[in-house]
């Protein structure tokens, strides 16, 4: 019993302890991440999270930045726009010069619709939004703010990646995408590189399916072989892609799949053995790059995260989140301080090499990241496989940043430095 | 000919699958006028507990033990939770059912993990059966079919060929009179209820490799099964059944047939656009639509015919 006390007052001195921190010059530089680690989507936030941590322990280890150390401080937001506008407000009350935010567009709408006002009245409180991961095209074009940051490739570019992977055996194409906001702009992306890069290409198929609605696609898959087509291109998620591919396994139709989505946490668990060298994904990495291209620190890094995380399933894939995190730091060092607008204005236009020691580039013009992606093909015989599924990703292609430089619409409104 | 035979294949297992879900339901339904939200909920658990018996001793013998640890569930639900509900009427008890719908799944979530789990074929049915025009046709589906098909004899038999089927009926039917001969009709409730239970389990082994078994496979076969059981109508098998093949045929062709109603008016010589008034509605093809014609089947049954397709009394 008196152990339960003795635990419980030192919960309560810890939750103290953090509540009278001040957040000032002296403390650590803090980062309010923001993503579900609760309902439906737990899995997202929390694989973050864990990724976050490491990647914080090793840019702390590196030294941090102008001297302090770099912590992330979690808000649970339940997918929630309302509630990731709490977790703003909550990090801003306590002087965060970061909020990072890694899942859902309108969550992403919603925060910088917010970050703007607020910025607008509070000059001495500014914050700056770390976005790594919610990839609607607006958000950097129409909807662009001179507070948020991308650092994840947008829907557009992420189409043109997966339309200049396509083959060149390949000329019949299917799409299947989901009936709401994302679905379609995958679906009209697509559509649109097709024409641009691979004229070649026919689409000979074009369905829209209801989000989550469907428990059987084997009658798409039917007709998808009625039609002809060579490949199935998709940009569906969850049991929406899952479903899809098991039901083009069952029937045994000879078909390749791409995906902009069969990688995440759980997708090679359920697409399984049957799935060998059929699914391509595009993905920012693979934990089997750095062991193609022969970079030893690299693959190190990486299995690093394994090691401090034993029995996590899941694959290293954020590894972006590190190249946030030496941006920051080289923003913070260079300007000397944590003022987020100074940070913003030095964050503009800078350039990096990234672990894989590919170009990137934070655009001036729209606070869109240009950096690599690639394209990955699910199959046997990788060094490192997925979720012991036995299949890991294969690099099938990568293309590099100065491919992805596609045309902004930003009008960047900036304030007075 | 070549997309109507294997669709009408796909169809057939998926409406099986229904008809195993529905079946227990509507025995559930119709008896204790519950509708039971976690009926959907021993659906996953049968394939989630077919998953970890099948890691240890394979999957026929999960295909025994599962559903009967599902139906020794229900049994205790019936027994301990919705006997107790019963006294405070429906409404309790539909919440209590839902309520429970809602722990099963965060137990769930709790137990085996956020992410589905890799719960396969068994080998030894994982292999195309035939190939129809070059799609083949999956050893398993036959198996699905040949699993629900007997299922449904045995239910059909049991309840009309069994002196405990018997005493079902009665109860079903009038629960006052077959008190009064004497029958233990709440024993009657908690075996139709674990059966009931059971019968999901059963559909949860079969049907959790055949989709994926994942926390959210209850909430999306759960709203189908609720149509199935209303327009096949209260206490019909029979009805349940047909309403099972038809809800799995109007998915499934609804999906390869790739008209609108602008086609439908353009056969009688109008023309529609986007433009039009209603453009945007009447051009849009069935098969964005597809998943919602069991709704749209749902609302008119409940209009024109409340009783439901084979129903004996009106819902």
């Amino acid at each position: 019993m008196k152990s339960i006390y003795r635990a419980a007052l030192a919960a309560l001195a810890m939750i103290l302890s953090v509540a009278v921190t001040p957040a000032g010059a002296q403390g650590t530089i803090k980062m309010a991440y923001t993503d579900p680690l609760s309902g439906a989507f737990a899995q997202v936030g929390d694989s973050n999270l864990k990724m976050w941590s490491y990647l914080i322990d090793y840019i702390n280890a590196k030294g941090g930045a102008a001297g302090r150390k770099f912590e992330l401080v979690p808000f649970d937001n339940k997918s929630q726009p309302a509630d990731a506008l709490l977790a703003l407000k909550s990090a801003t009350d306590q002087n965060m010069p970061f909020i990072v935010q890694c899942s859902g567009s309108n969550i992403a709408a919603a925060l910088i619709e917010a970050i703007d006002k607020h910025n607008a009245r509070n000059p001495d409180n500014r914050i700056i939004y770390i976005n790594c991961g919610a990839v609607a095209t607006e958000l950097t074009n129409e909807k662009c703010s001179f507070w948020h940051f991308r650092f994840d490739l947008n829907v557009a570019q992420k189409a043109e990646v997966l339309v200049r992977a396509l083959p060149k055996n390949i000329t019949k194409v299917y799409l299947i995408n989901q009936d709401y906001l994302f679905g379609q702009s995958v679906q009209r992306d697509v559509k649109t590189f097709l024409k641009q890069v691979r004229p070649d290409v026919q689409i000979v198929g074009d369905e829209l399916i209801p989000l989550g609605k469907i428990q059987d696609f084997s009658p798409y898959i039917t007709k998808v072989k009625a039609s002809g087509a060579q490949a199935l291109l998709s940009g569906n998620w969850g049991p929406d892609i899952n479903l899809l591919l098991k039901a083009g396994f069952d029937a045994g139709v000879d078909l390749r799949y791409y995906t902009f989505y069969a990688h995440l946490a759980g997708g090679p668990t359920t697409i399984g053995p049957a799935g060998d060298g059929k699914v391509y994904s595009v993905m920012p990495n693979s934990e089997n790059l750095p062991v193609e291209k022969g970079l030893k620190e690299a693959d190190e890094f990486i299995q690093g995260f394994h090691k401090a995380n034993p029995g996590m399933k899941f694959d290293f894939s954020s590894v972006g989140f590190r190249t946030i995190l030496e941006y920051l730091q080289e923003a913070i060092n260079k300007t000397g301080s944590v003022d987020p607008t100074k940070i913003a204005f030095a964050l503009e236009g800078m350039k990096r090499k990234d672990l894989f020691n590919y170009d990137t580039m934070m655009r001036k013009e729209d606070h869109q990241v240009m950096m690599e992606y690639m394209v990955g093909q699910l199959s046997k015989g990788n060094k490192y496989d997925s979720e012991g599924t036995g299949l890991g990703w294969k690099v099938s292609a990568v293309v590099e940043a100065k491919d992805l430089m596609q045309p902004t619409t930003c009008m960047m409104k900036r304030p007075a430095k | 000919m070549e997309v109507f035979l294997v669709s009408l294949l796909n169809g057939l297992v998926y409406g099986m699958l229904l008809f195993m879900l529905a079946s227990g339901l509507t025995l559930i339904f119709s008896m204790m006028g519950v509708l039971n939200f976690a009926h959907a909920s021993a659906f996953m658990l049968g394939a989630y507990f077919a998953y970890s018996i099948s890691l240890i001793a394979g999957f026929w013998v999960a295909l025994f033990d599962a559903p009967i640890l599902c139906g020794l569930l229900g049994a205790a639900i019936e027994r301990f939770g919705l006997r107790r509900v019963h006294r405070n009427g429906h409404v309790a008890e539909l919440l209590f059912t839902f309520g429970l719908a809602m722990v099963i799944e965060k137990v769930v979530q709790m137990s085996w993990g956020l992410l589905a789990v890799p719960y396969r074929i068994p080998a030894g049915l994982d292999f195309p059966l035939f190939s129809v025009y070059g799609t083949q046709f999956p050893a398993y589906r036959a198996f699905m079919l040949l699993i629900s098909g007997l299922m449904f004899l045995a239910i059909w038999l049991a309840l009309t060929r069994t002196r405990v089927g018997l005493v079902i009926q009665a109860s079903l039917t009038h629960p006052e009179m077959a008190r009064a001969l004497g029958h233990d009709v709440p024993k009657v409730f908690t075996l139709v209820f674990a059966s009931g239970m059971a019968l999901a389990g059963l559909a949860g082994v079969i049907g959790g490799n055949y989709q994926t078994t994942s926390p959210s496979m209850a909430v999306t076969m759960g709203p189908i099964v609720f149509v199935v059981v209303v327009f096949g109508g209260l206490g019909s098998l029979l009805g349940c059944f047909i309403a099972s093949l038809l809800m799995g045929l109007i998915q499934t062709f609804a999906v390869v047939l790739d008209y609108s109603a602008a086609d439908l008016l353009a056969n009688v010589g109008l023309t529609v656009t986007r433009s039009s008034p209603f453009g945007e509605l009447l051009t849009m093809p069935l098969p964005r639509i597809g998943a919602l014609l069991p709704y749209i089947l749902l609302v008119l049954i409940l209009w024109f015919r409340p009783r439901g397709l084979m129903g004996t009394r009106d819902t």
